[in-house]
C-alpha cells in the first residue's frame, strides 16, 4: 500500500534543566522530547522541507510502514513519490505535538523531578508552544525557512500559528478544514468529550498510571468525537439502519451497525492514546485564537507568505464558515491566497479522505511556491 | 507576443490593463483571462469563482483564486485593494449588481466591464420577427436555462453610468474579433467599458 516502505521514528531532545523550555503561560517545561519521522531527502539548499501537522489523535507516523505493520501512517494517501507531498521532490516531516503520546512529551511522560509520570502537574500547553516545539526541531534538522506547514483540523490550527508565530520561517501554509478559533459549538464538544473522562471512576484526577485506566470514558469520548467526524450524509451510506446479529440477551445492545461502529472506535482508541493527553490538547484546541482581535497584516511583520486554504462542504464540525474567515483576513491583509471549498459528503473526516481534490490543490501549489512562478505554462490540468 | 489565438474580448482588455498592475478578476472562470493578464503584462492578480472544477483549473495553472460568489466575495476587500476590477462577461450574472460595481469602484481604482449587448440587432430582429426571446452567439442561451439574471444593452450600460456618476475612460465595442466604431448599440455583441468612480467621497456613497 505504501510507496514509502519501511519508516522509523526517530526522537529529539532539547530544554534539559536548568535551560527548560519557557511556556506561553509563564511555566517551564523540560527536558522536552520530540517524536518525528522524516521522508524524502533535504535537498542542498535546504528550500524542501514540508513540515505536516498531524490532528488531534494523530502522531509522528504520517507515512510509509512500521517493520512488521501492515498499516500506513495516517497521511499516506498525500506522501509519497508523485503524491501531493511528493518525497522525490520535497522533503517531509512530521512530529507528535507537544502534550501528546505519541513519544513526544506529555502528561504520560516521566517527570524527572519525581520519577513518576507527569499526570496533571504536567503544564497546560498551548498550539503556540507545540509549534515552537517544532520550531526548536528544524533548528535541529538544519532547516531555517520552511517551503510549507501543512493540516487539518488541529493540524490546520498548528499551520496557522507557523504562519503568525514564525512569518519569516515558511514560505506558504495549507490549513484544512480549519478554524482561527473554536465556536463555542466545538468548544462543547469538546467539554462533553472531556467530561466523559473525567466522570470515569477510574480518571483519579488523571492519576491513573500503574493502576486501571479510565477506558470507558476515554472510549466514549472518542465516540463523541467520531460523530462530529462524519456527516449525515456519510453516516447514511455507511450504516444505514441495518442491523447486526447479536446473540447478548440484553435489551441495549448494539444492534445498529453505527452503534457497533461507535463502540468498536472507541475501544480501538484506548489502545492508542492517553486519556490526560485528551485533556491536555483538547484544551489546548479550545483556547486558540490565531490573530487575537490583531489583523493579519500585523503578525506577518511584511513577510511574503502564500497560503491555501481548503474547506469541505458537508463539514459540520469545522464548517466552511471558518475557513472563509481565514481567508477574509487575508483579503483585509492583502496576502496571496487561494480558498476552495471542495463538495464532499465525507464531514470533517473529509481532510483524510478525499484524497484526489486535496492533491491536486496542493501539489499545484507547492509546486508554485517552491519554484516561485507567478503561472504555469501549461495550460489546463 | 501571440496574441492569435486570445478571445477578442481578453484581447481587448488587455490592451486596457496598465502593465504591472493589480488585477482582481470577478468571476475568472477557468482562469484564461487572469493569466493572460499575468503573463504578458506583468499583473498580480487574483480572482473570484462560483465553480469548483473551474477553481482546480486556476490552481494548475498558478493562480490565486477564492471560491466563492461574486455578491459576497467583494465586500471584504478594502478600499483600493487592486488597480483594477474586472468583471467580464460576470455581470449579467450577478444578483445586486449596483451595488456589485460600486463595491468594484471602491475596491479597485478602476473597472473593467464587458457584457453581451442585447440590443444587437439580430437579438432585436428576433423579437421583431418571432417575438420570442433572442438566443444568439453572445446570448446562447434558451430562457429557461440561462445563467444570465439581467439582460441590458450598451445604451444601458451608458446610462447608467450617466446616472451613478461613473465616469466612462474608455470603451471598446466588438462584433466577433471585428471592433465597432459606428452605431455600437445597434451593431456590437459585446461591450467593454474602462469606468471609474466619480466624486464617491463627495456624493457621501
Amino acid at each position: 500500500m505504501s510507496d514509502i516502505g519501511i519508516v522509523q521514528t526517530k526522537y529529539f531532545e532539547f530544554a534539559a534543566p536548568p535551560e527548560e523550555s519557557a511556556l506561553e503561560n509563564g511555566e517551564r517545561l523540560g527536558p522536552v522530547r520530540i517524536a518525528y519521522e522524516t521522508y524524502g531527502r533535504l535537498n542542498a539548499q535546504k528550500n524542501n522541507a514540508v513540515l505536516i501537522e498531524h490532528a488531534f489523535s494523530g502522531d509522528a507516523h504520517a507515512a510509509g510502514l512500521h517493520k512488521g505493520a501492515l498499516k500506513p501512517g495516517w497521511w499516506d494517501s498525500m506522501i509519497g513519490p508523485g503524491r501531493a507531498f511528493d518525497t522525490g521532490k520535497y522533503f517531509i516531516i512530521c512530529s507528535n505535538v507537544l502534550g501528546g503520546c505519541g513519544g513526544s512529551t506529555g502528561p504520560s511522560s516521566i517527570n524527572a523531578k519525581t520519577g513518576k509520570p507527569y499526570a496533571l502537574d504536567f503544564p497546560l500547553v498551548s498550539i503556540r508552544d507545540m509549534v515552537r516545539c517544532q520550531k526548536k526541531l528544524l533548528e535541529y534538522l538544519g532547516i531555517e525557512k520552511l517551503l510549507s506547514v501543512a493540516g487539518g483540523s488541529m493540524g490546520g490550527m498548528q499551520a496557522l500559528s507557523w504562519l503568525t508565530t514564525y512569518p519569516g520561517s515558511v514560505r506558504s501554509v495549507i490549513p484544512i478544514a480549519t478554524s482561527l478559533k473554536h465556536s463555542p459549538q466545538q468548544i462543547a464538544f469538546q467539554e462533553v468529550s472531556r467530561q466523559a473522562i473525567m466522570s470515569d471512576p477510574n480518571w483519579k484526577s488523571g492519576n491513573y498510571y500503574g493502576r486501571t485506566f479510565p477506558d470507558q470514558g476515554l472510549a466514549l469520548a472518542r465516540m463523541i468525537g467520531h460523530i462530529t467526524y462524519m456527516s449525515d450524509i456519510s453516516m447514511s451510506e455507511k450504516f444505514g439502519r441495518l442491523k447486526v446479529e447479536s446473540a447478548e440477551p440484553f435489551k441495549f445492545t448494539a444492534d445498529f451497525e453505527v452503534e457497533g461502529y461507535l463502540r468498536y472506535r472507541g475501544d480501538d482508541f484506548v489502545k492508542r492514546f492517553d486519556a490526560n493527553s485528551y485533556l491536555y490538547i483538547t484544551k489546548a484546541m479550545d483556547n486558540f485564537d490565531a490573530l487575537e482581535n490583531r489583523p493579519l497584516q500585523e503578525w506577518l511583520k511584511g513577510e511574503n507568505v502564500k497560503v491555501l486554504v481548503i474547506a469541505f462542504k458537508s463539514d459540520w464540525l469545522y464548517p466552511a464558515y471558518q475557513s472563509k474567515e481565514i481567508v477574509r483576513a487575508c483579503k483585509l491583509s492583502g496576502v496571496e491566497a487561494t480558498y476552495c471549498e471542495v463538495d464532499s459528503t465525507y464531514g470533517h473526516d473529509a481532510f483524510l479522505l478525499e484524497v484526489e481534490e486535496e492533491s491536486h490543490l496542493i501539489s499545484h501549489f507547492l509546486k508554485k511556491v517552491f519554484y516561485e512562478y507567478e503561472v504555469t505554462g501549461n495550460y489546463g490540468i | 507576443m501571440a496574441f492569435d489565438n486570445i478571445r477578442a474580448d481578453h484581447k481587448a482588455i488587455l490592451g486596457l490593463i496598465d502593465p504591472r498592475s493589480t488585477v482582481l478578476d470577478l468571476g475568472c472562470g477557468a482562469g484564461e483571462l487572469l493569466y493572460l493578464l499575468i503573463k504578458e503584462k506583468g499583473c498580480r492578480g487574483q480572482g473570484i469563482e462560483i465553480d469548483e472544477q473551474a477553481i482546480y483549473k486556476c490552481v494548475a495553472k498558478g493562480l490565486n483564486v477564492f471560491h466563492g460568489d461574486i455578491d459576497s466575495g467583494l465586500s471584504e476587500f478594502k478600499e483600493k485593494s487592486f488597480d483594477y476590477v474586472i468583471l467580464n462577461q460576470s455581470l449579467q450574472q450577478i444578483r445586486n449588481v449596483d451595488a456589485v460595481l460600486q463595491d468594484a469602484l471602491r475596491v479597485g481604482k478602476k473597472a473593467v466591464v464587458g457584457f453581451p449587448n442585447f440590443a444587437h440587432y439580430r437579438s432585436r430582429a428576433q423579437i421583431f420577427f418571432t417575438g420570442r426571446t433572442p438566443v444568439t452567439g453572445s446570448l446562447p442561451y434558451q430562457w429557461y436555462e440561462t445563467p444570465n439574471l439581467h439582460f441590458l444593452s450598451i445604451s444601458d450600460f451608458i446610462n447608467y453610468c450617466r446616472f451613478k456618476k461613473v465616469n466612462i475612460e474608455k470603451s471598446i465595442y466588438l462584433e466577433g474579433k471585428r471592433e465597432i466604431l459606428l452605431l455600437p448599440n445597434l451593431f456590437a455583441q459585446t461591450g467593454i467599458f474602462l469606468i471609474a468612480g466619480l466624486e464617491r467621497a463627495v456624493n457621501g456613497e
